[in-house]
């Protein structure tokens, strides 16, 4: 599902050059469940913005649902983003402005779909992750394990062949971490997608399929 | 997806009042000022009151004649006019008349300032003054030199008060007597080729009508059967003037053109120079950097939200809107924004208009909002939007997502 072969990422500022990633290669399987774990300033973040197209590589190659994602503009790389990936960020970033039924259609208005088409897809996503009944909430009256789940509704409403969480749980206590990471388990056993997880938690890495443990930007697992 | 940047639009706008106040401020008084302008060129040019018949008129208000080192221009003589559009085959009649001067009178030991005019007797049939009292004074009272006056309706109540009809009572301006024929609707100041509080016959004037001179008070309208003879009496009068001696040996040319009203109007007694060109440069001068201060305050703010909303744009980019998809939201979102400040500039800019035609600053000069104005005002609005929309909407599409994660 995700092939990445010799990744490398260099940041550089007028005197300093520092090497993110040194050499990734790594091959995450179609319904696999992969968590990413390591120190501080290790990569992991750098490792899944690069999966997740948001971040190109200074060296490498990215193939990502058999599609080789370096010729793509802004453009074709966006609407590849929209229909294939979908993304869920520790701080959650929903957009306070917006109700949560329309913080849940966003990617949908980047798609030929019909208003009703994306309430419908909304609602059905927000009833998978048990809140259908907060539709007419705003994101602030919402508890944090509350909108992460938004935030993940808003991942899956359209339907992606992958998702990228990156410590998804990193600002819940234990039980809303659980949850959420039940969730995502379901997620993944049940309509099959890919899970790239980023995360701190022992815990919550045992839980998943696979563990890749970076170190200085390299990898050590 | 509008109604979606609609409801974050006005989200926009609610979360930070004062900012959305000074940017509805500097768009609502920059359309307030540019649509007052409006309805003032909009009333010069577009009342065509007293010379309904603009389509088929053309108007002669200048001569020029130039040497190396000597030149004179101005209005032309009664005699030039008469004689010389004699000659023409195309119009069907030629309207002469004076510009407006002015003189006093006394009614009641009150001073009444009282601006008149000379015309000949075609002049009435030329134009299409609303008479409300009376009719003009005919061809037979101007070759007879009657001392008949047509007074404007502002005159009537000045000199008569609210005297009923005025018809056969007299008026006396610069020391002379004359009955009134008949009482015009009011030209507003601004319609300055026909304006006047008095209108005479050229035969009662005081100076010299009969001298040969080109050079004298007056101007001509040509009325031609039907537009179509516009360009023919255009072109006939340039060829007849092609012919006309110059009057002395110190001028090598002689220029006298029959124009459309709006060349008339603006023209700058200046062969060289162009009227039209002058004026449109000027406003669109006056426009350009009127619009300039809001638009770059505009640019500033919505730069300043756009940094504020980095994590809102991360969000769109990641989940699948491109560059062009956010400028366009952007644009949208500006566009309410100026709209809204339209809407607003529209209501301040009606109390505007009847303020300043409460104070009348220029005789009879009414403005008001009408289409024209309207349409212009939003198109000035989606201007505007569009311009202060852009470049922070280009800024902000250009933001790396990751980057503008972070926030």
């Amino acid at each position: 599902m995700i092939r990445l072969q010799n990744i490398e990422k260099v940041y550089r500022t007028d005197t300093i050059e520092t090497l993110a990633l040194n050499s990734i290669s790594l091959d995450v399987a179609k319904g696999e469940f992969l968590s990413i774990m390591g120190p501080s300033g290790c990569g992991k973040s750098t490792l899944l913005n690069i999966m997740g197209l948001l971040d190109a590589p200074s060296k490498g190659d990215i193939k990502i649902a058999d599609k080789t994602t370096a010729n793509l503009n802004d453009k074709q790389m966006a609407q590849f983003r929209n229909k294939t990936l979908g993304f869920i960020f520790q701080s959650y970033h929903l957009i306070n402005d917006l109700q949560v039924l329309d913080n849940v259609e966003l990617p949908l208005l980047y798609r030929d779909t019909t208003a009703k088409e994306r309430r419908a897809l909304a609602t059905e996503a927000l009833e998978k992750v048990g809140l259908a009944n907060r539709i007419k909430h705003f994101p602030t009256q919402l508890s944090g394990g509350q909108r992460q789940r938004v935030a993940i509704a808003r991942a899956i409403v359209g339907r992606p062949d992958i998702i990228l969480a990156d410590e998804p749980t990193g600002n819940l206590d234990s039980a809303m971490g659980t949850e959420i990471m039940d969730i995502l388990i379901n997620l993944n056993r049940n309509e099959g997608t890919t899970i790239v997880m980023v995360t701190h938690d022992e815990n919550m890495a045992h839980k998943t399929h696979r563990l890749v443990r970076l170190f200085d930007g390299s990898q050590v697992q | 997806m509008l109604k979606n940047y609609l409801k974050i639009a006005i989200a926009v706008l609610r979360r930070r009042k004062f900012f959305t106040f000074i940017s509805l401020f500097g768009i609502s008084f920059t359309l307030t000022i540019l649509m007052v302008l409006t309805a003032f060129i909009d009333k010069v040019i577009g009342d065509n009151y007293p010379d309904k018949k603009r389509d088929r008129l053309l108007y002669i208000n200048r001569i020029e004649q130039k040497g190396k080192d000597d030149m004179t221009s101005g209005p032309l003589s009664y005699y030039f006019l008469s004689h010389y559009t004699g000659m023409m085959k195309t119009p069907v009649k030629v309207a002469i008349s004076s510009g407006f001067s002015g003189t006093n009178t006394y009614v009641n030991n009150k001073k009444i300032a009282v601006n008149y005019k000379y015309t000949n007797a075609d002049y009435w049939d030329v134009m299409d003054y609303d008479f409300t009292e009376g009719k003009p004074f005919n061809k037979q009272q101007v070759d007879n030199a009657d001392h008949v006056a047509i007074i404007s309706e502002d005159m009537k109540k000045q000199y008569f008060g609210d005297a009923g009809p005025v018809v056969g009572k007299y008026i006396e301006a610069d020391n002379v007597n004359y009955r009134v024929l008949g009482v015009v609707k009011n030209v507003p100041l601004t319609s300055y080729m026909f304006f006047s509080d008095i209108y005479l016959p050229y035969t009662v004037s005081k100076a010299d009508y009969k001298g040969k001179g080109y050079g004298g008070g007056y101007m001509g309208v040509l009325m031609g059967a039907s537009k179509d003879d516009v360009p023919k009496m255009q072109a006939e009068y340039e060829n007849l003037m092609k012919r006309v001696p110059v009057e002395s040996k110190n001028y090598q040319h002689l220029y006298s053109h029959a124009n459309t009203f709006v060349r008339s109007y603006v023209d700058t007694g200046n062969e060289d120079s162009s009227g039209v060109f002058i004026v449109i440069t000027a406003i669109s001068i006056f426009v350009f950097i009127f619009m300039l201060l809001p638009t770059l305050n505009l640019v500033n703010i919505n730069i300043t939200r756009i940094m504020e909303r980095s994590s809102e744009i991360g969000v769109r980019k990641a989940f699948g809107a491109s560059s062009q998809t956010l400028v366009y939201q952007f644009i949208v979102e500006n566009l309410i924004l100026t709209l809204l400040g339209g809407i607003i500039g529209t209501l301040l800019s009606a109390i505007a208009l009847c303020g300043i035609n409460s104070v009348n600053p220029i005789a009879n000069l009414q403005l008001s909002i009408n289409f024209t104005v309207l349409f212009i005002a939003l198109l000035v609005c989606l201007v505007f939007g569009f311009l202060s929309g852009v470049y922070p909407a280009w800024r902000m599409s250009k933001l790396n997502v990751v980057t503008a994660l972070k926030g």
